[in-house]
This record gives structure tokens, sequence and C-alpha cells, in this order.
């Protein structure tokens, strides 16, 4: 529990947060069956303004946040893109564009450089322009993000490229290395998909064989070696075939914060999938109040709360108990010990799961979009 | 387009890529480096080192220039200095 006088700010910036993921819009031109977003995604009219966007990045600034990941939904949706990039950089924030990469023009592109954008990331689907299409459910979209890549690159803007990996792509794995080495990326992401969300929907048609994952470690241990300081590669597997649990968010509140399009300030970008939680808005408190104060934040810090077999782990401080709304999804409480930790009672089943259903013939995909309830308003 | 791996030596200029940030972290009182999803926090050493790394200095000259401050024997800094950039630029956060 973190216990920091509001006022005392060398105490505060010891606890306080250092990255921030903004999701400035849910609106996506493309529907990605594995998109992080929640399945219920929020409308444009609920959107934050650029006035509440500028103020929040102040207070982030305040607060001690030194990074933030611009990101949606896609990002350059919002008109105003350009006013909440510049309210960062004034911050003293690195700004981070994350990016489908399908609406920027080069002029745009230009003039949030010229205001300070520090770093790009694009997502590809695909190495084939076919089967990119069909994945992000997006016609044009693959040359559409050469483009842009060929753009960052003219402006001597950095690049990560990010390919998130799943049954479909997983054995391209080394095309797709080549072709971020092509594009001129510095940093390349093949994580694969975690299965929460619209991922946890298409689970079937996503979740690739354990033997397509191992084989994709060693592509990527021997691409690391060969591209030593020409670009550095992440690589994540999945949760179904860990044996540990990833320490989720480096320990729930404790140096990460997701706010959604509408303002809602969330400990990861998924915990909204835990029931029971309650979330504050930063249009009605300042954000450090938020984030020492509230019970959604308060509630999962620190190691206390763990129980067996997480409680006498030596992995406790390490992995924190991996990932709260896996923990849920699973267990049903999301206090539990994560069932990707091989110490999980649970971690047998879900192994079991994904070996089943990776060799099952895939469905058609479910793709991401609002639902007509929440239809975004244009 | 692609770029080679940097083998630093004496008469290498090392410099902070465009997208590698050296900054004073006011609040936490210390010196961080910003990269795309990475935060690094340089010891007061290399915080030293890295403000020289201007594209201009060369390895050389930066031990040199260190040898001189603290009286100790340029060739060890020089050693010392090379591991610490080289491993900075296996991954991928110096430039030449």
């Amino acid at each position: 529990m973190i216990e920091a006088g509001d006022n005392n700010s060398a105490d505060l910036c010891a606890v306080a947060p250092m990255g921030l993921l903004a999701e400035l819009t849910h609106r996506c031109p493309l529907q990605c069956p594995y998109c992080s977003n929640p399945t219920e995604l929020e409308r444009a009219s609920g959107e934050l303004s650029t006035e509440e966007w500028a103020r929040v990045f102040k207070e982030a600034g305040e607060l001690g946040i030194l990074q933030t990941h611009l990101s949606g939904g896609e990002p350059t949706v919002r008109k105003d893109l350009e006013e909440i990039l510049k309210a960062a950089v004034d911050a003293g924030i690195y700004t981070n564009l994350i990016t489908a990469g399908v609406l920027l023009s080069k002029e745009r592109l230009t003039g949030l450089k010229d205001l300070g954008l520090d770093h790009v990331q694009l997502s590809v689907q695909h190495v084939d322009a076919q089967l990119a299409d069909k994945i992000a459910g997006f016609k044009g979209g693959y040359s559409k993000k050469i483009q842009l890549a060929e753009w960052v690159k003219e402006l001597d803007l950095p690049l990560t490229v990010n390919s998130p990996m799943h049954r479909h792509n997983v054995e391209y794995l080394e095309e797709i290395i080549e072709f971020a080495l092509k594009l001129g990326a510095e940093r390349l992401e093949v994580a694969h998909i975690q299965y929460y969300g619209w991922a946890f929907e298409n689970r079937h048609t996503l979740i690739p064989t354990k033997e397509q994952v191992y084989r994709n470690a060693d592509i990527v241990d021997e691409a690391r070696e060969r591209l030593k300081g020409v670009m550095s590669i992440d690589f994540v597997v999945p949760d179904y075939y860990a044996v540990r649990p990833k320490p989720c968010m480096g320990g729930w509140g404790s140096s990460f914060m997701t706010i959604s399009p509408t303002g809602k300030v969330l400990p990861c970008h998924a915990a909204a999938s835990i029931k029971g939680l309650e979330f504050e808005n930063v249009k009605d408190r300042h954000l450090r109040d938020i984030w020492l104060h509230s019970s959604s934040f308060n509630k999962y810090r620190g190691t206390d709360y763990l129980p067996e077999p997480c409680k006498s782990c030596e992995f406790k401080e390490v992995d924190f108990g991996g990932c709260r709304c896996q923990a849920f999804m699973f267990t049903g409480d999301a206090t539990n010990t994560d069932p990707a930790c091989s110490k999980s009672s649970y971690h047998k089943e879900l192994l079991e799961i994904a070996e089943r259903e990776s060799k099952l013939a895939p469905k058609e995909f479910l793709y991401r979009k609002f639902t007509k309830q929440h239809q975004p308003a244009e | 387009m692609t770029r080679e791996r940097l083998i630093v030596e004496t008469n290498t200029t090392p410099a902070l890529p465009r997208f590698v940030k050296l900054r004073h972290d006011k609040g936490r009182d210390r010196w961080i480096m910003l990269a795309p999803e990475r935060i690094l926090t340089p010891d007061p050493i290399a915080v030293e080192v890295l403000n020289l790394c201007d594209g201009e200095k060369t390895v050389g000259d930066i031990s040199n220039h260190l040898a001189e401050i603290y009286n100790a024997p340029a060739d060890v800094i020089e050693k010392d200095i090379t591991n610490m950039l080289q491993d900075l630029a296996d991954k991928g956060f110096l430039t030449s």
C-alpha cells in the first residue's frame, strides 16, 4: 500500500508511475481479431476533449510519467492529435505514436515530427499483402503501411515494426524479420498475442502449437545474435506455453497506467475485464490522487494479498504472481496465482486447452468492431 | 538501407541516436536514458561518458579527458569505456 504524503514530491516520485498508455480513441479502420482493446469499445461521443487530454498530460508530467504511448484504436483518427502530442512534449514526456499507418499523410507525419514526436510504432499484420489485409480486415492497408514506413525513414524518425504473432503468421517469422530490416526498423516487436478480450474470443483460430512457438524462440535467438546493434527484437511467448508467468505491468500499480478514451484510469489496458473493480476518471480527480488513492490501484498493489502457492514462492517479488486479469478469467478470483505459472493448479488445464485448440481447423475471424449499442458517432 | 553493427574503437566518435534521450529525472533525482519501450538508469560514470558523446570527440579523446580529471591511466579508462559503449551499441542505443 502506498503511504506517501501528497505534498512531499520526493516521496511521491519514489512511488510514481513511469509509463502511460493513452488510448486516445477506440475508433480504428482496422479490425484485427486480437485487438487489445476491451470487447466493449468506448464510443466517440464520450471521448475526452483536447483540453482534457492536455490537462492529463500536464498532470502526468508532474506525477513523474516519463514515457507515453499515444495509442488507440487508431490515434490518428483524432483530428486534435497534434495538440495532444504537444501537451505531452511540453510536459517533458517521451512520445511514441502507435499507429496502424493507414490514415497518416506525409504532411501530417512531418508536422508531428516538428512538434517533437520521438518514435513511431507501426503494426504489420503479415508479410503477405493479401493475408495482412485479411487479418486486419482492411483492404489496401498493407501497401499504405509500407508507404508510411518509407516516410518515417525519410524523415529520419525511429521506427518499431510491431507484428503480433499467432497461428496465421507464426510460420513467417524469418520473413517478418527480413521485412522489418528492409523497412529500416531499429526495433521489431514479435510478441505472441495474449488471449484476453478479442483474442480470447478468437483463441481457437489464433493459437499456434507449442512447437511453432518454440521454433520462433530459436529463430529469434539466432537473429538477435546476427543483428546485434542493427535491430533489436522483442519476443514474448503466449502465456499458455509459459512456465513462469510474466511480471505483468512490472507489478500492479507500480510503474504503469492506462487511460481509456473516455478518461477511465486503469492499472492495465485489460483491467476492466476484472468484474467488481471500479475505475476513477480523470474528469473527476487529479491523476496523482487516482494513482495514490483509488481502490482499483491499491487493490492488488504489492504481494501481501497473494495466496499460496505465491505466498511462499521465491519468485513472488520477481513476477508478482503474474497477471491479475488472467487469474480472474480462469479462476474467477483475481487474487489467485496466474494459471500461466506451472505452480498454479489451473496450469495443466491451460496448457491442455492450448494444445487442443491449436490443432483444430481455424474458423472465420470474429473481427473487432463496435457492437450496435456501442456504435461510434461520427 | 540496412545498418551495420557499430564496433567501438579508439577513433570512433560515439553519439546517442536521435531516438535515445539522456536527461535528468528531476523528481527521482537520477539520470535516465529514454528509448522506445525502455527506460535505462545509467550509473554516474556512464552519465559522465554519455554527456561527452557528441559525435565529434573520439573514444580516445573522451578517455584522455577523463584520465586527466580522475588522474587515472588512460588505457584502463579507455578499456572500460569501450566495453560500456559497445554494450550500448549492441542494444541499439549508440551510433557514431
